[in-house]
């Protein structure tokens, strides 16, 4: 991003522009998913784009998340650049045959005959108290299929650009929008922009610890890096950005400077994200590690709904803030 | 039989129906001698839906195809010698062996592909007729499937679609009684499947699936009243398979040997071949020769198969991703 003019919006205005920008430049792109049309979507974050595309481009579907993910397959092979909207990634469950099965797969058996543009954004992330079946991040059961690319973008800004590139690749994406950010304002470019899937974001630059996150994580990172420094520690914040592809280098140079890493997800700890990023660059660091390395994600329970026993489950600042401290140590 | 019907025409009908028997065959030979790896369903019994359904469509339109996919891409005109190369998983083979026979994809003669995945091809066929709608490119979608795949969630969650919105698609079931061994009668309450389009306020029709020229009258209809930008039609096609479910299965537990004999005695290239023999639309001498070619045709594209090399195991990396 090179702009030196920025504005200040939401992150559901960014999905809302990145998409507005899509569609206003190639006809192929069509949003379809429960509530986006009249009502601009559950979290607002598609208004007013029915009424400047039309019924058909942004279409409310019926709830059917397989259909939908579908009819997304279909369109997209035949010629459309379809976005399918499931309303959280708890849902993917119902579509999973055609997320997994099919849009996955098709490019490959047809021994690369087949383009699949298709995106499928949908929503992480808990702390709404919306329990246990609207507040999983299941970026891990995606990531472990080949033939989808999986974003989990950080700031508004990040969003807006890394959606525009979704939306152009050929390739079935699943985005992953974190729903406690919707309202949040960001400063975000004027202007066009798109950011790169596959390159990893140094976000503070540091030289004690490496903090590799995902998602409103490296927000919340961020915040444990300021209160770190007023200690003297002064730790490098890796926005992570797509998990496939994965950029595996920018954290192994991060890593070999600091001899320190720790990997924030708000996915569940066991299988997740953390454990794989860690063993994904374990062969190029373990030598220049000084201490093992660390992860935080959400605890292995169902997400409960009351607060009291939600917020102690989900990674935060302060839990972050205090691993690092503790890594951090001579 | 109409006499309007070109013998051209009927006489295409049953080259093609007899091109899918002999392919299946051919198939089912390399299985037994080992040269097909994994498994193949077979279409021996049930050549009249694809035959008749594929010939009321015109180039670009597009068909959506199942695990027992082959009489569908041959009745679409796809190439046997590619078709016999996938499914010994060779490189020539139209997806490099990548599919074999059960995932063949291509979009050539707009075939979205076989699926493994029971009823997993009928969200993706309503979503290229949603495409030819919202473009208006005036394509109709056929759209295969099994008795069983009706009781998968896909086939409500499209359907739905489809009539919700007018979808040029035609939704055609063949009904051959059988989800591997499960009777239908033993699942499903409906004895005519083609009753569910009701449920989508939806025309649904129930037919002989063994008369050839019956499939393609009605068949016809719906992709005309389709492609007019009517919506969809649910057509339900009654036959049976020969085989076993798929070629390791003898399929002997199941069914009895009075219901195969009963259903082969209604063999749709018999029967088709006695009216167009009767009627004399063709010759005894002419249905000989066509036989000819396509058994010469069939064992080419055996041969072709068999000398295609296998892929280089560096393959296995390639077309992941675009
Ligand atoms: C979702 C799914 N469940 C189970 C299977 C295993 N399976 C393969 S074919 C088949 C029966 C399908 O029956 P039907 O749809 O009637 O088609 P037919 O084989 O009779 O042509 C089953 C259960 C599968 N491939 N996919
Ligand atoms: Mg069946």
């Amino acid at each position: 991003m090179t702009q030196d003019k920025f504005k200040e919006i939401t992150y559901a205005q960014a999905v809302a522009e990145a998409i507005d920008e899509e569609m206003a430049r190639d006809e192929n792109v069509i949003l379809m998913g429960e509530d986006v049309g009249i009502i601009g979507g559950n979290f607002k974050a598609t208004v007013g784009l029915r009424d400047k595309y039309g019924d058909w481009r942004v279409k409310d579907s019926p709830i059917s998340e397989l259909g939908i993910v579908g009819l997304g397959v279909g369109a997209a092979i035949t010629g459309l650049r379809p976005i399918i909207e499931i309303m959280f990634s708890d849902f993917m469950s119902l579509g999973m045959d055609q997320i997994a099965n099919q849009a996955a797969k098709i490019r490959y058996m047809s021994g690369g005959q087949v383009k699949v543009p298709l995106t499928i954004r949908t929503t992480i992330g808990g702390g709404r108290s919306s329990a246990a079946q609207h507040s999983q991040s299941l970026q891990a059961w995606v990531a472990h299929i080949p033939g989808l690319k999986v974003v989990v973008p950080s700031t508004a800004a990040e969003l807006k650009g890394l959606l525009k590139t979704a939306i152009r690749d050929d390739n079935p994406v699943i985005f992953m929008e974190h729903k406690m950010e919707y309202n949040k304002k960001y400063s975000v470019p004027v202007g066009e922009y798109t950011i790169p899937l596959g390159q990893a974001n140094i976000v503070n630059e540091g030289d004690r610890l490496t903090i590799a996150a995902t998602s409103s994580m490296v927000m919340r990172s961020l915040e444990a890096a300021q209160e770190l420094a007023k200690d003297n520690i002064y730790v490098e914040v890796i926005d992570i950005r797509t998990l496939v592809p994965f950029d595996k280098q920018t954290i192994i140079d991060s890593v070999k400077k600091t001899g320190r890493l720790l990997i924030v997800d708000e996915g569940h700890l066991s299988f997740g994200v953390g454990a794989e990023i860690g063993m994904k660059v374990m062969e190029d660091v373990f030598y220049d590690l000084d201490y093992p390395m660390m992860r935080l994600g959400t605890e292995d329970v169902p997400f409960p709904f009351s607060p009291a026993l939600e917020f102690p489950i989900i990674p935060d600042t302060k839990k972050i803030y205090q691993k690092s401290k503790e890594m951090a140590r001579q | 039989m109409k006499s309007s019907y070109q013998e051209n025409f009927l006489t295409n009908l049953y080259a093609t129906m007899f091109r899918i028997r002999e392919f299946e065959e051919q198939v089912f030979e390399l299985y037994k001698i080992g040269l097909m790896p994994g498994l193949a369903h077979l279409y021996i019994g049930e050549e009249a839906v694809a035959t008749g359904a594929c010939a009321t469509l015109e180039d670009k339109d597009f068909i959506g195809s199942t695990h027992r996919g082959h009489g569908h891409l041959i009745a679409r005109g796809a190439d046997t010698k590619k078709m016999m190369a996938e499914i010994l998983g060779k490189k020539d083979g139209y997806c490099k062996g990548k599919a074999g026979s059960m995932h063949i994809v291509t979009l050539d003669k707009g075939i979205l592909g076989a699926n493994g995945v029971v009823g997993g091809g009928i969200p993706i066929a309503t979503g290229a007729a949603y495409m030819a709608k919202i473009k208006d490119t005036k394509q109709v979608t056929i759209c295969f499937m099994g008795d069983s795949a009706t009781n998968e969630g896909s086939f409500h969650e499209s359907l739905n679609m489809a009539a919700a919105w007018d979808l040029p698609i035609v939704y055609v079931i063949e009904n051959n009684l059988y989800g591997i061994s499960v009777g239908l009668k033993r699942v499903t309450k409906v004895a005519d499947l083609s009753e569910r389009a009701k449920a989508y306020g939806m025309k649904g029709l129930s037919i002989d699936g063994n008369n050839v020229l019956k499939v393609y009258e009605t068949v016809k209809e719906a992709v005309d009243y389709a492609r007019e930008g009517n919506g969809p039609t649910l057509i339900e096609c009654k036959t049976y398979r020969h085989k076993g479910h798929h070629v390791g299965d003898p399929g002997l537990e199941y069914r009895s040997r009075e219901e195969e004999d009963e259903w082969k005695a209604k063999c749709p290239l018999i029967c088709f071949k006695e009216a167009l023999l009767k009627e004399k639309k063709t010759t005894k001498k002419a249905i000989a020769d066509l036989e000819t070619s396509i058994v010469q045709e069939i064992k080419e594209a055996v041969e072709f198969a068999k000398n295609s090399p296998y892929p280089d195991p560096s393959e296995a990396f390639e077309d992941i991703y675009s």
